[in-house]
């Protein structure tokens, strides 16, 4: 049986961790590949680098963050953020990175993700979801009804770090992910995002009864019992600021899950 | 130690050719046949479909070379794909004749009960270590997986660790010169590398 994984993220630009870190011992408290170390010392299963380089340099920036990172930590690891182009694919897969995210440019051309997946395999494309609960009527209208906003729709997904409304369905496009070809989808509450009030676990959960492929849990994790409880129903789950700020570790999330009875490694 | 890692077009070789150098062993990687030979350890890494990989060997001449060395009893060390075509025959892309060095067959988890592919960490039970590439290390062990097909090797003597993923399958195999990993053992922290790094002292010269 698979374990249930904890995934640690960082984001990054310009080959630096931009947020959320108070390793105030650390030589170089922004350096994500001293980071990854850290974190898989602790017991991370798999790391998540999200790139919010915004400059022309940003390929090349990121696959030497790749390479330093393969070179070092023998754990797998993604690399995402604005990836747009089969060429960035594989230059980042070259260069280490064992997979990658498709959030935005997956939207705008679905077949980047069957690209990648055939090329690839389906075990390298993330299909990652920044989704936010349908509070009024969709302003876009899509016109693919296997994917648009319904009367019955309970969250919209947004795209371009979530700024842009959609009128897709994110339980849909969920699915729709899983046919195009990724293996995993990596699925975000806008709502809970930095809210601390746990993860939204019935967006987790619409998710999971709709694919067949794993779903990583992210966005509202306040403490060690909101990680838990989502693994009740996600694959893995994503930390960021409770690692980032040292209000708990990685070993300390595993030894408490362990205990409520998840299979952790 | 001359080690050489294969390159035959079919996934990913810098994670291994990074886990061992992080061993202190520099690989050299090569689709070379003729450099097969003259290597005191072949490391044959390989991701994606076996039928694509299947062709690759043979489009680059690999094959003979490959069976020559490993019945010649000079160490190999397999991962992934270099570790299901050591075997007579795959289910994959329609039925594919892998190298035929071991009997055995390699078959598709069935997805009825189970996500397909197998993605993350599972458990590795250690049922024949010969040796030792296990010893010392703490109990239970696991390794990283990103597999559809698990191999059903034959003669059981040769399982090294055993796995549970809808079915129980070999996910490693080991014999004085082979060890075959189904886990990505370049991809599983410490217990990954500290397989590799033993096998390698087992056949330091």
């Amino acid at each position: 049986m698979l374990t249930k994984r904890i995934i640690p993220c960082l984001d990054v630009a310009n080959g630096r961790v931009v947020k959320g870190t108070n390793f105030v011992d650390l030589r170089d408290a922004g350096d994500p590949v001293e980071l990854a170390r850290i974190y898989n010392t602790q017991g991370a299963d798999e790391l998540v680098f999200l790139d919010i380089t915004a400059t022309h340099e940003k390929r090349d920036v990121l696959r030497s963050l790749v390479e330093r990172v393969a070179s070092e930590v023998f754990i797998p690891f993604t690399v995402g953020g604005g990836i747009g182009d089969i060429d960035t694919i594989k230059i980042l897969l070259d260069a280490g990175a064992d997979k990658v995210s498709i959030n935005s440019a997956a939207v705008r051309t679905p077949e980047l993700v069957t690209m990648a997946g055939t090329k690839y395999g389906a075990q390298c494309v993330v299909g990652a979801i920044d989704a936010k609960r349908v509070s009024t009527e969709a302003k876009i209208s899509v016109s693919d009804p296997g994917i648009a906003v319904d009367s019955s729709s309970e969250f919209e997904i947004y795209t371009h770090g979530g700024r842009q409304a959609t009128g897709i369905d994110a339980v849909k496009w969920a699915k729709r992910l899983a046919e195009l070809g990724a293996g995993e989808l990596l699925v975000t509450s806008m709502d809970r995002d930095g809210t601390k009030v746990g993860y939204d676990i019935e967006l987790t959960q619409r998710i999971c009864e709709e694919v067949r492929i794993p779903v990583i849990a992210s966005g509202g994790a306040g403490s060690i019992g909101d990680i838990s409880d989502v693994l009740h129903v996600a694959d893995a789950a994503l930390v960021a600021s409770l690692l980032h700020y040292r209000e708990t570790t990685v070993a300390e999330i595993k030894a408490e899950s362990r205990r409520d009875g998840h299979w952790m490694r | 130690m001359k080690v050489t890692i294969l390159d035959y077009g079919v996934g990913n070789l810098g994670s291994v050719r990074n886990a061992l150098l992080c061993l202190g062993v520099e690989a050299s990687v090569t689709s070379d046949a003729r450099l097969i030979d003259s290597s005191d350890l072949l490391v044959v890494p390989g991701q994606g479909a076996a039928g694509d990989a299947m062709a690759a060997l043979k489009s680059h001449g690999l094959v003979a070379p490959i069976q020559d060395y490993i019945r010649s009893g000079r160490p190999y060390f397999g991962i992934c794909l270099g570790y299901q075509l050591l075997f007579d025959f795959t289910e994959e892309d329609g039925g594919i004749h892998g190298l035929g060095l071991f009997s055995g067959q390699v078959k598709r988890f069935d997805s009825r009960d189970i996500k397909v592919p197998q993605m993350g960490w599972n458990q590795l039970d250690v049922v024949n270590d010969p040796l030792e590439l296990a010893s010392g290390l703490d109990q239970p062990l696991f390794g990283y997986f990103a597999n559809s097909y698990y191999v059903e090797p034959e003669d059981p003597s040769i399982v090294f660790t055993q796995t549970d993923y809808g079915t129980r399958f070999a996910s490693s195999i080991q014999t004085a010169t082979v060890l075959g990993c189904q886990f990505h053992p370049e991809k599983s922290g410490a217990v990954g590398l500290h397989i590799i790094k033993e096998f390698l002292n087992r056949h330091a010269h």
